[in-house]
């Protein structure tokens, strides 16, 4: 192995001797056992995520009402006296809810799941870049989710002063009550960030140095294009988020004073560092779930995805404007205006590109043949629901009418529907799409469907309404509206949105037993069942060890359905042209020039 | 072309961004710490400029004589780490284990030295925490009025502590690369895991180098 | 089974749940309003109530034309046999044209906006005679502040009126937020007013309420265990009474 070649390479299957059984599941390096690994515990924490939202709403929901009998013995008498949720305890609530939602279960299921499951196999690579550091990037994740956990049970409690943690309450159990539990948070969520960072390396470098032949830059999938601009963002916000949980450790345990007014810390240092970070954060949890859609709508309407040019564009300009609109965060903070004011610019700029994706995911199903799949289902969900979202943070952009309905429900509602409607939805496309490439099995196709049709109705009862509840007024974080005789009126409404979110919850259920079910019951797939056209969809399901029995040759784009010229309504990348050069060349000597079907 | 014979050419991937994995990950992977530091830095920048009273004049409280000699350490260790790699470029085993050595020792020292300056420090007083946090200036055996305030401190122990931990970190995998290079390991032909520690050991050096000039010189 | 048929079906059987919820739960119609409430009470209040209509019509038109464009697409280009979809690639032309409307749009409303922001928190725009108020805000409660009749803050003749804000109508006023412990959000919801207390700032916020009564006061950014009980009272007095309120007040923290 020269280091003067470019890259290295493997021809062929790698040969291994058997691997036991710890070395096959627990501390394997094959990306595809460490995508499932990911998969099984970012799950977990999302089914733990839910739970703490359903505490949640029945606290808004039914006030002061002790939880059921057959929870209530769960909840210490720190928690839930009697089943009643404390009002510390609701603090902690929120904190981890969002926090174990966004840290441990999204950012694990885009990054690490399909990070780990696409990237190899849709650029025709037989493994990452650095197989080792994937493992211990998998490894940090349970780690970190264990401290994260133990917070519940220190003195004290867990962390109560929001995910965002804002100085000075979270510098200081003396303003939450909450002495370990805010410091494990912090460790937790230090620790968490080298996995991010790890795993943003591998796929990066993957990305650029491990392609296949002919896969030029265009002609990679657009689900691997938006890992690509995720994994940057991760590599460099994740560090920022760093230095300042480190300095607020800091604050906490050693006794300095950055973020502490009485040494002549700056609060508001905290925020800018925080959202400097959190903003980028935010397209590092919706990216992904957008390459999923640009994905399945295309294969699933048998269509070109409308405008691959606009949408990679699109993905890179979001990645790059995501770094100068955090300050809209901050517009009520007492951040100067002038300042304000160059938020708000920036931020309605950077819907521009996601309208660009909206309409190409539109024009995709315009003149298509649309089959009416679950993926399919789920990733026009996303587009319907994250049209809500993004139209709704139009109102937030404008600093002056955030004025008004910034900190209350209106917000939870915009944030709901991007990382839910958008997100989840995204996830559960990829999730029902890829699944028979991971497991070999179908998922089935009329459970697919109930747990898609009950989860969207029940998902849009609970939020839709808190868009209204945010225009009367009501506060976020608050454990009893009530105590406002102005919000009292809305009682029932919160009633009405806690049973939605119990039913969505709900729903799950079929979702887990059809995922569970599938992987010993579901119909045998096959390498293709869907008939796409990436290098992915090649392999047998599930690849082997080494993925490609050869390194494959790349000829066209990934989107070329329904090409008029020939019988199927599909043409996998690394077919080779017939003997008419219609629309593709090889690539052994890889060529930039313009090829009809790129 | 004949398809068969193109489906026979020897098959590699395409050039990427024309280097080795182990280079291209390092590379990323610094530009990741360089965002770290930028957090810690960017506080120090901005905390300076809304306060600075709580600065003093360079060299009243902190001793950059001593620390302008252990920067040239570090800049010499360096020029150590770039004959090691020059070495094993030409195959020369015997050269690389003495230049990894040296590089090993020197970085060493500036960690001890660096170890020893923070006690002084705060036996001076210059402490980060707020209450305890009474800098009387270098060399000062005498009870005085407290020069500067508690975020000179807590800035300075911040930045260079995790400068310190990453040279310290950096030491203990140069330590690793010296007895792979015992056994062995590197070639004419493969020397890419002395090239990848050189990277982050440059980088680590360049890092102080700005700090030295933001904490110390201005 | 007809492709309408079970989705009419199945839209028939979602209304059913959702009707079925909301006459259990019984919420009041109003509050599913997108227009703000009509408990507007600051001379800014409307310009902010009419600028989020502005809004709530340009998304809402842009909300209705796509979702309905949308359903169009997947019932008109669902699958058919024999039926196979058109193999374009995208069209530039399109790109260029909605990039630049979007690209009008959302800078129109970014400049529409500047006026009314600049308006509220310019420093230079508070009026030069609003009445000044300090604004104690610590957990769990609201201190306002008044100077007393010396006119001077911190002052022995100083007076605090706890949890409730007292001030005239048709004339501006000042708060000045000062937060002692965390950060606290001085919210009045019917004034349209909300501004973060941050400890170690002292942050104004000015309003001129339009008529008198008593509103409502509440903290809008989590400071603690007592953050939902942090609610106060806003008493708009005609400008006679609020003198008269001001004097019976200053003579009490003489006497004391």
């Amino acid at each position: 192995m020269s280091t003067t070649t470019a890259t290295e390479t493997h021809a062929g299957p790698v040969e291994h001797h058997e691997l036991s059984f710890i070395r096959k599941y627990i501390f394997s390096t094959d990306h595809k056992m460490i995508a499932r690994q990911f998969l099984f515990s970012a799950l977990m924490f999302l089914l733990l995520g839910g739970l703490l939202a359903v505490m949640i709403r029945w606290q808004l929901g039914f006030p002061g009402r002790p939880l059921p009998a057959f929870i209530q013995w769960i909840f210490p008498d720190t928690m839930a006296p009697g089943g009643i949720i404390l009002p510390e305890f609701y603090n902690s609530l929120v904190t981890m809810h969002a926090t174990f939602m966004v840290f441990f279960a999204l950012m694990p299921l885009m990054a690490g799941v399909f990070g780990n499951l696409l990237i190899p196999l849709q650029i025709g690579a037989e493994d990452m870049a650095f197989p080792r550091i994937n493992m211990v990037s998998f490894w940090i994740m349970p780690v970190a989710g264990f401290i994260m956990l133990a917070s519940f049970f220190v003195e004290g409690g867990a962390a109560g002063a929001g995910w965002t943690s804002y100085a000075p309450l979270s510098t200081s159990g003396e303003w939450t009550g909450v002495y370990m539990g805010q410091i494990l948070w912090l460790v937790s969520l230090i620790v968490l960030g080298f996995s991010s960072i790890l795993g943003a390396l591998n796929y990066v470098s993957t990305v650029i140095n491990m392609r296949a032949p002919g896969m030029t830059w265009f002609r990679i999938p657009l689900a691997t294009w938006a890992l690509f601009v995720t994994s940057w963002l991760l590599l460099l916000a994740i560090p920022i988020l760093t230095g300042g949980l480190l300095l607020l450790l800091f604050d906490q345990t050693i006794g300095t004073a950055f973020f502490r007014p009485e040494g002549s810390g700056e609060p508001l240092l905290w925020q800018h560092i925080f959202w400097f970070f959190g903003h980028p954060e935010v397209y590092i949890l919706i990216l992904p779930a957008m390459g999923f859609v640009s994905e399945v709508i295309p294969c699933r309407s048998r269509k070109p995805i409308f405008g691959y040019h606009s949408m990679v564009i699109a993905l890179v300009a979001i990645g790059f404007l995501g770094w100068v609109v955090w300050g809209h965060h901050m517009f009520q903070s007492g951040m100067n205006p002038l300042l304000g004011m160059t938020f708000v610019v920036t931020t309605m700029v950077i819907a521009v590109p996601s309208a660009i994706k909206t309409f190409n995911w539109m024009g995709t199903l315009w003149r298509g043949d649309i089959h009416y799949d679950t993926p399919l289902l789920h990733a026009v969900a996303f587009v319907a629901l994250f049209i809500i979202g993004g139209l709704s943070g139009i109102f937030m952009a404008s600093a002056p009418v955030d004025i008004y309905i910034h900190d209350t429900y209106f917000i939870v509602a915009h944030l709901h529907y991007v990382l839910v409607g958008g997100s989840l939805f995204g996830i559960f496309a990829g999730i029902t799409f890829w699944y028979p490439k991971m497991f070999g099995r179908m998922m089935n196709e009329g459970l697919g469907k109930v747990h898609f049709a009950l989860s969207f109705l029940f998902y849009n009862m609970a939020f839709f309404p808190m868009h209204n509840l945010g225009v009367q007024g009501m506060m976020r974080r608050i454990y009893d509206p009530n105590q406002y005789e102005y919000l009292q009126g809305l009682q029932p409404l919160n009633t009405f949105i806690s049973i939605s979110i119990f039913l969505f919850a709900a729903t799950q259920i079929i979702f887990a037993f059809n995922f569970l079910w599938s992987l010993r019951y579901g119909k045998v797939s096959g390498n293709n069942p869907w008939k796409s056209n990436t290098l992915l969809w090649t392999t047998p399901s599930p690849p082997p060890h080494g993925n490609f029995p050869e390194m494959p040759t790349v000829y066209r784009g990934p989107y070329e359905y329904s090409h008029p010229d020939r019988e199927e309504d599909y043409w996998p990348q690394d077919e080779p042209p017939a003997t008419s050069d219609a629309g593709g060349q090889p690539a052994a000597a890889p060529t930039l020039e313009p090829i009809p079907g790129d | 072309m004949s398809q068969a014979a193109v489906a026979t050419m020897d098959r590699k991937p395409m050039p990427g961004m024309m280097v080795y994995n182990k280079k291209l990950g390092m590379w990323v992977f610094l530009l990741s710490e360089v965002m770290f530091f930028t957090s810690l830095i960017g506080t120090y920048v901005i905390m300076r400029f809304a306060h600075p009273d709580h600065w003093t004049d360079p060299g009243v409280v902190l001793n950059v004589p001593l620390t302008a000699v252990n920067t040239f350490f570090l800049i010499c260790s360096s020029v150590t780490m770039v004959k090691a790699f020059a070495a094993i470029q030409q195959g020369d085993q015997k050269g690389l284990q003495r230049w990894l050595l040296a590089t090993i020792l020197i970085g060493a020292t500036f960690v001890g030295i660096q170890a020893v300056e923070y006690i002084a420090l705060s036996g001076e007083g210059f402490v980060p925490a707020l209450d305890s946090y009474h800098a009387v200036g270098r060399g000062n055996p005498h009870e005085g009025p407290s020069l500067g305030g508690p975020l000179y401190g807590a800035t300075f122990y911040a930045m260079t502590g995790f400068h310190g931990a990453h040279v310290s970190i950096g030491v203990l995998c140069l330590i690793f690369v010296y007895i792979q290079s015992l056994r062995g390991a590197y070639s004419v032909q493969d020397y890419e895991g002395v090239e990848v520690i050189g990277l982050y050991w440059h980088f680590v050096d360049l890092v102080w180098i700005l700090l030295f000039t933001i904490v110390y010189l201005i | 089974m007809n492709f309408f048929l079970r989705m009419g079906m199945l839209l028939a059987g979602m209304l059913t749940v959702v009707i079925g919820l909301w006459v259990i739960t019984d919420p009041e119609w109003v509050d599913l309003s997108w227009v703000m409430p009509d408990n507007v009470v600051s001379t800014f209040g409307q310009s902010l109530d009419n600028m989020w209509l502005v809004i709530l019509w340009i998304t809402g038109v842009v909300f209705v034309i796509t979702e309905i464009t949308l359903v169009v697409f997947m019932v008109k280009y669902r699958h058919k046999e024999g039926r196979k979809a058109e193999y374009i690639h995208g069209s530039n032309k399109a790109e260029v044209v909605w990039t630049t409307i979007t690209f009008v749009i959302v800078i129109g409303i970014a400049f529409y906006s500047k006026g009314l922001w600049d308006e509220i928190r310019d420093p230079d725009r508070i009026p030069a005679n609003a009445y000044p108020i300090n604004m104690i805000a610590t957990q769990f409660e609201w201190n306002a502040t008044y100077a007393g009749a010396d006119g001077q803050f911190d002052t022995s003749d100083d007076f605090v009126s706890r949890n409730v804000l007292h001030i005239p109508v048709a004339q501006p006023v000042v708060v000045n937020l000062i937060a002692q412990d965390v950060i606290h959000s001085f919210f009045l919801p019917e004034f349209r007013v909300k501004q973060d207390a941050v400890p170690g700032m002292i942050t104004p916020v000015w309003f001129e309420a339009t008529r008198t009564g008593e509103f409502t006061l509440a903290c809008a950014e989590l400071c603690g265990l007592g953050h939902y009980t942090m609610g106060g009272t806003v008493i708009v007095h005609s400008q006679a009474d609020f003198q008269d309120w001001l004097e019976s007040r200053q003579a009490e923290a003489e006497d004391d």
